[in-house]
């Protein structure tokens, strides 16, 4: 054999070794944060911790229900705000805008998209919790909206963008004014796609810790309405994992594998929105 | 090709007498359904039509042919103003709809009297009972036992009841490729349009399901006015009663079908025919 072709068997050699070293890389640090947690936060849950308020320092037992529930809370907020503004804004810009005003506003998008949660943060602690003189869901649900609108607004507008032109065109042809094609016939065809995008969307800023240090803050009892500090699931795990206790430490544990699976199983139901028998574009 | 309306056999067309004059012969007395006059029509800089005069006759079916790009289905759109959609497009020149002014006019009560069917079928995923239903509702036609009623003759219009009464409310898609035409023909129809333009309907499909939608136009000639774009030429000799040859733009000739295949005036006209053409 020529020295050149094993030259490129060995080339060829190191380099598929070096991706899939990779890959598995990848891989198996996704599945030891899994494991680990699993391994720490099984333990630890039991049912108090998704029943119970959390006990004073120095007592063990107790649990973490207010911030399941003020994380549901700030969740609610964040979807009510942040998803409307999201789909509207990407109906716009698949669907109307003008070219430059559509690339300024993707182009901001992307921007506010990459701007640190912590920014977020210091943002609406400016513009709400000072102005209100308090932190509330309220104010922690507008933080995670504010990070929900880019997210939203640019998968709604890739779905729409992904709708063939002849769908609006039937619906044209047949004296359907704008409004009303996008939203019997463009908006639905790309229906299941826009619900996979919000579902993702929240399931990415129910992990935000940043953005709530200074909004919603935190609480150790229950937080009534939305306009009182509210405990949360990832700030509980960022108070708890700093704090000296064992037994806290154990709690943060627990937190974070019910935020995981929280998380997962959002994914899991995007994933099965969209893989769910879907008609071909073209029979 | 499956045809039944007196195929033209190509070859058998003779090229040597040409009527001297061209002008198209005063076929009909009554005033035509559409009248076209000195239309230009521009994309951004670049003009696509030139100047096109044409007059389609009520309850006739009118072909229009050609070479690809020369402005055939862009004319079409603008019959319906479809070409709204496009960025920069102008128009210049008349357009009349029964001696309304098309350019004027509301845009969705022309497409309601005005309806189209595109090349590629393009069925809404939505049930094929909803498909048909669509227009109507859109227009605030019909509801409950009155909208099924309109679904079930627009269907029946469209040749195609018979095989999908079973199956009104299963996915559109799962249509083959000639029932989806015959359901955005069907779909088309349920709005009971005067007019209906066909931006050539068969250029996806088959032999045979191209054989079935000529049928069908043939028998919706007694209720609509049809105007079809395609670029298969026996096909508008077969169903056409009036054909249009296009070429870069222009509308070179016009006349009876049987003139244009037979006898065609000009010489781009006999060529494009003929196969003759570069």
């Amino acid at each position: 054999m020529s020295y050149r072709r094993v030259w490129r068997k060995c080339v060829n050699g190191v380099m598929l070794g070096l991706t899939g070293l990779c890959a598995l890389v990848t891989v198996s640090v996704l599945f030891f944060i899994l494991g680990y947690l699993v391994w720490h936060g099984g333990r630890a849950l039991n049912w108090d911790f998704i029943t119970r308020l959390p006990k004073p320092v120095g007592e063990s037992g107790g649990g973490m229900a207010n911030a399941i529930v003020g994380s549901a809370k700030l969740l609610l907020v964040a979807a009510l705000v942040g998803l409307p503004v999201g789909f509207m804004g990407g109906v716009y810009l698949a669907e109307f805008g003008d070219r430059t005003f559509s690339f300024l506003v993707r182009y901001t998008a992307d921007l506010l998209n990459g701007v640190p949660s912590i920014v977020m943060g210091i943002f609406v602690y400016t513009v709400v919790v000072l102005p209100m003189r308090r932190f509330s869901a309220l104010a922690g649900g507008l933080a995670l909206a504010v990070m929900l609108i880019p997210i939203v607004l640019r998968s709604t507008e890739e779905f729409l963008r992904a709708v063939p032109q002849s769908l609006r065109e039937g619906a044209l042809a047949l004296g359907a004014n704008k409004w009303r094609a996008i939203a019997t016939v463009v908006v639905p065809a790309a229906a299941r796609g826009i619900a996979t995008g919000m579902l993702l969307s929240l399931a990415r800023v129910a992990g935000e810790t940043a953005p709530l240090l200074f909004t919603s803050f935190g609480n150790p009892f229950w937080s009534s309405g939305f306009n009182e500090p509210t405990a949360s699931l990832p700030v509980m795990i960022f108070t708890y994992a700093l704090s000296a206790y064992d037994d806290w430490h154990r709690q943060a544990w627990a937190a974070g594998l019910v935020l995981l699976a929280l998380v997962l199983v959002a994914n899991i139901g995007a994933r099965l929105i969209l893989a769910r028998k879907q008609s071909p574009v073209r029979g | 090709m499956n045809g039944f309306a007196n195929p033209v056999v190509m070859t058998s067309i003779p090229m040597t007498d040409k009527p001297a004059e061209s002008e198209p012969k005063a076929t009909a007395v009554s005033a035509p359904k559409i009248a076209v006059a000195g239309l230009n029509f521009h994309y951004g800089a670049h003009q696509v039509l030139h100047d096109i005069n044409l007059k389609v006759e009520e309850k006739k079916i009118t072909a229009l042919i050609g070479p690809s790009g020369c402005g055939k289905s862009t004319f079409l759109r603008t019959l319906n103003r479809m070409y709204e959609t496009v960025r920069h497009a102008r128009v210049e020149g008349q357009v009349r709809l029964d001696r309304e002014d098309v350019l004027s006019m509301d845009v969705s009560a022309l497409r309601r009297r005005v309806g189209m069917v595109f090349q590629r079928s393009n069925p809404f995923p939505k049930t094929i009972f909803e498909n048909v239903a669509y227009g109507l509702r859109v227009n605030g036609g019909g509801r409950g036992a009155n909208l099924a009623e309109k679904v079930e003759a627009s269907l029946r219009r469209a040749a195609l009841w018979d095989e999908v009464k079973d199956q009104l409310h299963k996915s559109a898609y799962a249509l083959s490729g000639g029932q989806q035409q015959r359901l955005c023909i069907a779909r088309a129809l349920a709005v009971e349009p005067e007019v209906l333009l066909l931006d050539e309907p068969c250029s996806a499909l088959d032999p045979i399901a191209t054989a079935k939608i000529e049928e069908l136009l043939f028998g919706l000639r007694q209720s609509c006015t049809i105007v079809i774009v395609t670029h298969n030429m026996q096909q508008a000799a077969r169903v056409a009663d009036d054909t249009g040859f296009f070429l870069l733009g222009r509308l070179i000739e016009f006349d009876e079908t049987k003139l244009i295949f037979k006898k065609p005036a000009k010489k781009e006209t006999e060529d494009y025919i003929t196969g003759r053409f570069g």
